[in-house]
Order: structure tokens, then sequence, then C-alpha cells
């Protein structure tokens, strides 16, 4: 008997399962984007406020720049980071174990990578215009607006890839979401410290200083500083390089983590 | 990409499928098949391995032995061509609860890769077929539990699926929408459609199933149609004594006696096949043998 006319072959991260997860996550956005906007844009709007204007009275230029200005371009990496390593963890620890979203998506045609892959993939285009919200708050208190700044949008993407990576393989690798604040607390909170974001590294201890090399949050910021006051070609091809290799290296780990996690 | 016909009398086949979880074995050496446009009802008790053999039937549990194959293609590495004919009613709700109804099915008619075209009359129709027309625009949360199951089995029918899974699809359910969701997996087997359902609800395996395989421990016990099942397992009448412990103990022991096989059920003892017994020493309540019989007397488990 015939059964029917069936396509054979598919394969590994395939356009129209990346587009149906990502589909998923558009619509569902529909109903919290007010939420997820407004924390995303506003958290570190208060850090550009307090930090720029609160140290700023005390300190009026950092490195060759206005402190506002300082901070207003350190912000956006805080708030790629926020708005990418957040979602990763919780969001999808929430889908994943609480929701079951994801038995639902794999009884598709949709593999681990693939569903990993979008829900990055979507993060870290979130990610990417949320972090222009503290640059064009830095604009309105006076940061010089200038045409490399196109760049930002794309170096939060591609930090918020990274991040969201990483967010995901916390999610896939812990047992109870308590756990997070051991990450949150451990990893992510001290990597402020080394990241030049609120104040230059050239200040910290050298060991510091060399830690900061391996800190994707610290490329982030010089890279995002970079697009604002004139990039350095040579420097930034190191910053992109070292952000790229984190995207890659979180994207594996977090479809590794992922499948162990899904497929039994 | 290369397009072929399948040739298949047999929607699903499993032989010698056995899935390890540490120390417990979950699924011990199964064989099932599943014959194209039947439907089989897998019956067991918690337990017996029905989940995990549904989680292996989607890839979301890797077999450790044994062959899966699912619409002609071996399974796990040909399984997401055979997801994408395939339709899966899971025993957890996992509906996008903040969604519509329709954006539900919109969401799955994306996911399962229909046209642009495609997916508006997808959709339609897998809101006529669970009678959830009215309810389009409707969110998730605002459904009672029996919509949302209706939604769940229209959310599996969206791409018109050759072979459907449906992971005990009444769990939980009142006996009012049971039967009503009877009626649409009943219209589904009409329809020639493949169907493989995991319950421990006796009744619904007896009133949707061509063919039942009791499970239990992890492997097949028996495989057959009800009716034969019954017929052979638990003859064609039981005796359902009732009275206090002591008068049902010497029941069971009269009737082990007599050759007979005797189950306890609460607060009486049923002596199955008492058609043959020639002069069995109790009176009691005469009634036609059940699947549940057979069902209890194979698996020595109570059920729900």
């Amino acid at each position: 008997m015939t059964v029917g006319t069936v396509t054979r072959r598919l394969h590994r991260l395939e356009r129209p399962a990346l587009a149906g997860v990502l589909y998923r996550e558009i619509v569902n956005f529909g109903t919290y984007w007010r939420s997820a906007t407004f924390s995303s844009t506003v958290e570190p709007t208060i850090y550009l406020l307090a930090f720029g204007f609160g140290f700023g009275s005390l300190v009026s230029r950092v490195g060759g720049y206005d402190y506002v200005e300082f901070v207003g371009t350190g912000t956006v990496a805080t708030a790629v980071l926020f708005s990418s390593v957040f979602p990763g963890m919780f969001s999808t620890f929430v889908k994943h174990r609480f929701q079951r979203t994801y038995d639902a998506i794999l009884a598709a045609p949709v593999d681990t990578e693939e569903l990993v892959t979008a829900e990055a993939l979507w993060i870290a285009l979130r990610a990417g215009v949320y972090g222009c919200a503290p640059l064009l708050v830095a604009i309105a208190f006076g940061l010089d607006p200038r045409p490399q700044m196109i760049a930002v949008p794309f170096i939060g993407f591609v930090a918020g890839y990274g991040w969201a990576g990483f967010g995901i393989t916390v999610a896939a690798t812990m047992k109870s979401i308590d756990n997070f604040s051991y990450v949150i607390s451990a990893v992510i909170t001290p990597l402020f410290l080394v990241a030049g974001t609120f104040f230059p590294i050239t200040g910290l201890p050298e060991w510091a200083q060399h830690l900061a090399q391996l800190n994707p949050l610290y490329h982030t910021v010089q890279l995002v500083r970079h697009a604002a006051f004139g990039f350095e070609v040579g420097a930034d091809l190191v910053h992109w390089a070292a952000l790229l290799t984190f995207g890659v290296a979180m994207w594996r780990l977090s479809v590794w983590r992922m499948t162990r996690r899904l497929v039994l | 990409m290369l397009t072929v016909a399948v040739k298949a009398d047999i929607a699903l086949r499993m032989r010698g499928v056995t899935k390890r979880f540490g120390p417990i074995t979950a699924v011990n050496g199964l064989d099932l098949d599943v014959p194209a446009g039947t439907c089989v009802g897998l019956l067991g008790p918690n337990g017996a391995g029905k989940s995990t053999t549904m989680k292996m039937l989607t890839a979301q549990a890797i077999a450790d032995e044994g062959e899966l194959e699912v619409l002609g293609y071996r399974l796990p590495g040909e399984s997401k061509q055979a997801r994408a004919e395939c339709g899966v009613v899971p025993q957890l709700d996992n509906l996008d609860v903040t969604l519509t109804v329709e954006q539900n099915l919109r969401v799955f008619a994306w996911l399962y890769r229909l046209g642009r075209h495609e997916r508006g009359p997808a959709v339609e129709r897998a809101l006529e077929i669970a009678n959830l027309v009215h309810r389009r625009s409707t969110r998730v949360d605002e459904l009672s539990g029996g919509m949302r199951r209706r939604l769940l089995i229209a959310r599996a029918l969206v791409h018109r699926p050759r072979l459907v899974l449906l992971d005990e699809p009444t769990v939980g359910l009142d006996p009012q929408v049971r039967q009503e969701l009877w009626a649409l997996i009943d219209g589904l087997r009409s329809e020639g459609t493949s169907i493989l359902m995991s319950t421990h609800y006796i009744e619904e395996a007896e009133r949707l199933a061509d063919t039942v395989t009791i499970m239990s421990e992890g492997k097949a016990v028996v495989t057959g149609r009800p009716q034969e099942l019954v017929a052979e397992h638990a003859g064609s009448e039981v005796l359902e004594v009732y009275g206090p412990p002591d008068r049902l103990a010497e029941v069971e022991q009269t009737a082990v006696a007599g050759g007979l096989r005797t189950r306890r059920t609460g607060t009486s003892v049923a002596v199955v096949g008492i058609e043959d017994a020639n002069g069995f020493a109790h009176e009691g309540a005469r009634r036609p043998a059940t699947l549940e019989d057979v069902f209890v007397l194979l698996t020595g488990e109570d059920i729900e």
C-alpha cells in the first residue's frame, strides 16, 4: 500500500525550522514586549543617569572622555548583557522545565540545534536593539552622534548571541532555578569589575587587566566606545575576533548542553 | 531535495527496543507494530514504559538497543523526516498559554513547514476538527481543560499527519469531555489516519483501538484485538463475589483449588472464566469478562 509521497531528506540548521521557532518567539513577544522592553531599557538608563550624573559630578573626565559619555557607551554593553544573558537563563529554563515548550517544538521537525540556534538568534536580535537605548539617552545628554554608531546594534547582536548561548548553557545545566544565583553572583557580577564599563581598567592591578582580555563584556565595551569615539582598526579586529569566538563557543556549548538535557 | 514514494503497510514498527535510565530499564525488548490506517492502544499501568516508548518515537529518548521505524524512516537518524509526518498529542499540556487558540495553531503550521498559502486553510481545518472555531481568539489560559485538550489534538493535526501519537489523551478529564475526545479520535481513525494511543484507561482502549498491546515493566505482555484478548485470557464470564475479607479469602481459595483464576476488585473477588466451572460453590453476580480483567490478570497490577 502506498501511504504517501514524502520528502526524504532533511538537513541540519534548516531555514524553515529556524523560521518556525523564530515565528513562535515573535508571536509570543507580542504578549510581553512592554515589560521586556521596559526592564531592558529603563534599567541601564538608570545606571547611566546614576553613574553619569552621580559620579559625573565628582569626576568630570575619564580616559580622555566626558564621564557621562564614558559611562553612556559602557552602559550599552551592560544593556546587551542584561537583555541577553537573563532571557537565555530564565526564559529558557521556564520554557524547558515549567511550560514544556521545547517538548512541543521537538515533536515537530525541529532538532535541538535548530531550536537553540533560533532561540539565541532571537535573544541576540533583541539585545542588539535594546543595547541602543542607553546610547540614545547618552546622545540626549550630550554625546555627539557619529555615523560609526550604526555598528552598535551589530556589536550588540554578536555579543548578545554569545551571552544568550551562555544563558542557555546555564539553563540546560542547572537543576534548579535557585542555582542561578551562583552564576549571577560568581560569574556575571564580577565581569563588571574587569570590563571598563564604569571606570577604565587601567586603574586595576595588572593581573585584572590581563583577565579583562578574556571578558567578552570588556570587548563589547571597547567596540561600542570606539564606535562612538573613533575606531582603532588593529585593536578592534581583536575585539571582534574575541566576540565572534565567544559567540561560536557559546553556541556550540549551548547546543551540546541542551541536547543532553532534552534528549534522554 | 530528494522526494520518493514510501511503500508501507506498517506505519510504525519497533523490534527489540530497550531503553535504560541508569539501573532502571524503562523499556525492555519491546516489539510493537501499528498497521497503516489502524488505531493501536498501548495499555499499561503507570511506570510500564508507555511514555518512554512515546518519547523514543519522537527521538526525545534514544533507544539503547533495537530497531525503530516510523512511516518508513529509521529512527533516530531519520527522526526529523518522520516527525514532519507525525502528529503528537502529549500527556502534559504544553500549549503557549498567553497566545490565542488560533495563534497556537499558526505557530505549529510554521513549525510543520506548511507553505504560506497552506497555513490559513490548515488552521481553519484544525479549528473545525476540534470544534474551536468560536474560540479562535480566546487566550489558552482562558480555556477549559477539555478545550485545551481539543486544542492539543488540533495542533497535532494541523499538517494532516499520517500517524498520530496520542500519549494519555484524556487523562484527568471528566467523562463528558473524554467521550467528546473519543469521538474526535474515532473520526481520525475513520479517515484512515494511523494512531498509536497510550492510555491506562481500559474503556478508552476498548472503544477506540483496533488492537491493544498490554505493557508491563517495559515489555509487551500481549497483543491482539480487545475481544480476542478477553476471550483468550478471561473467558466469557466473570463471577463477582462480595463480602467480608474472610469470605473473599475463602472464595479465592476455592477458585484456585478448582483451577480458576481470580483477581481482587476492591471490595470483591472476581472469579474469571466461571462459565467453565461446574458447581462452583459460591454465589455472586455474573457479568461479561472485560479487558480490565485481562489487564489485571496479565500485569498483576492495579489500575485507575
